[in-house]
């Protein structure tokens, strides 16, 4: 059951963004932007934890959860820390994907060589 | 038919079925990477750990294949047909951040790899940080002025 609300939510997230892409032809850099910021306002809003509640990783999966760990960091650093949790939270929450995404990145640009374009 | 006739119809008929088409396989294929991860999540979970540390390892397991497959120029052909299910999870943004650093490195380590890398996860993380650092400011007011508890 648990699988069946993250395929679900996840997969409607992502053919929902598909049709906006297919309609808009915007950029996948300005699409992860958008949800990204989406992710933020939905959490702020008080709408993005009940969806993590109920699709568990269909909605952090998505690349809005990442923007929703965003907001959860910082109000959470806010509520610990006061004024400088505004400065503190974010990265905290998203270290790992961010961390991650980079350190390995670099790994694999040292060890791959691009692709020739067929 | 004639074949110009045909060509034509094919021309009529052609973005519906694919717009729709587009649909049920971002839906698909964003939908079993979600699975996986609830998998991945659920198995960590059940090894004791805490929710958090759980959800960063997943995070972590999905960053990785997604950085493999780029170096093995797998992507391309998966997003040929998932599109939108495989940009819009964390595995998109991955493979943004790997395929430039890998495309880029060629020239060189400062202004290559390490200016490129962020080409893509730059926006994500400025804009991402702008926009929660603006309504933490509201909510940090918000809480000084006694509005929520």
């Amino acid at each position: 059951m648990v699988y069946l609300k993250a395929f679900l939510v996840g997969g409607l997230i992502c053919g929902l963004v598909q049709i906006l892409m297919d309609k808009t032809k915007l950029l996948p850099g300005r699409i992860m932007v958008l949800l990204v910021c989406t992710g933020v306002t939905a959490g702020v809003l008080g709408l993005y934890r009940p969806l993590v509640e109920f699709a568990g990783a269909g909605a952090t999966v998505p690349l809005c959860g990442f923007g929703y760990s965003l907001w959860e960091g910082i109000r959470t650093a806010i509520n610990d820390d006061g004024f400088i949790g505004i400065f503190k939270g974010g990265f905290t929450a998203s270290s790992i994907g961010i961390s991650a995404s980079i350190l390995i990145s670099y790994i694999a640009s040292l060890i791959f060589d691009p692709k020739m374009k067929k | 038919m004639e074949k110009q006739e045909y060509q034509k119809r094919v021309e009529q008929v052609t973005p519906k079925v694919k717009s729709a088409g587009t649909f049920f396989k971002a839906f698909l294929s964003g939908g079993i990477i979600c699975v996986i991860g609830q998998i991945l999540y659920n198995w960590f979970y059940s090894m004791g750990m805490p929710h958090l540390i759980a959800n960063n390892y997943t995070t972590l397991i999905l960053i990785t294949t997604s950085i493999l497959l780029t170096g093995f120029g797998l992507v391309s052909p998966i997003v040929k047909f998932a599109g939108a299910g495989y940009l819009v999870p964390i595995t998109g943004f991955a493979n943004s951040v790997a395929s430039c650093a890998i495309e880029f490195k060629r020239e060189g380590q400062v202004f290559g790899i390490g200016s490129q890398i962020f080409a893509i996860a730059g926006p994500v993380i400025l804009y991402g940080t702008v926009t929660s650092a603006l309504f933490g400011a509201i909510y940090y007011v918000i809480l000084q002025i006694g509005w929520v508890g």
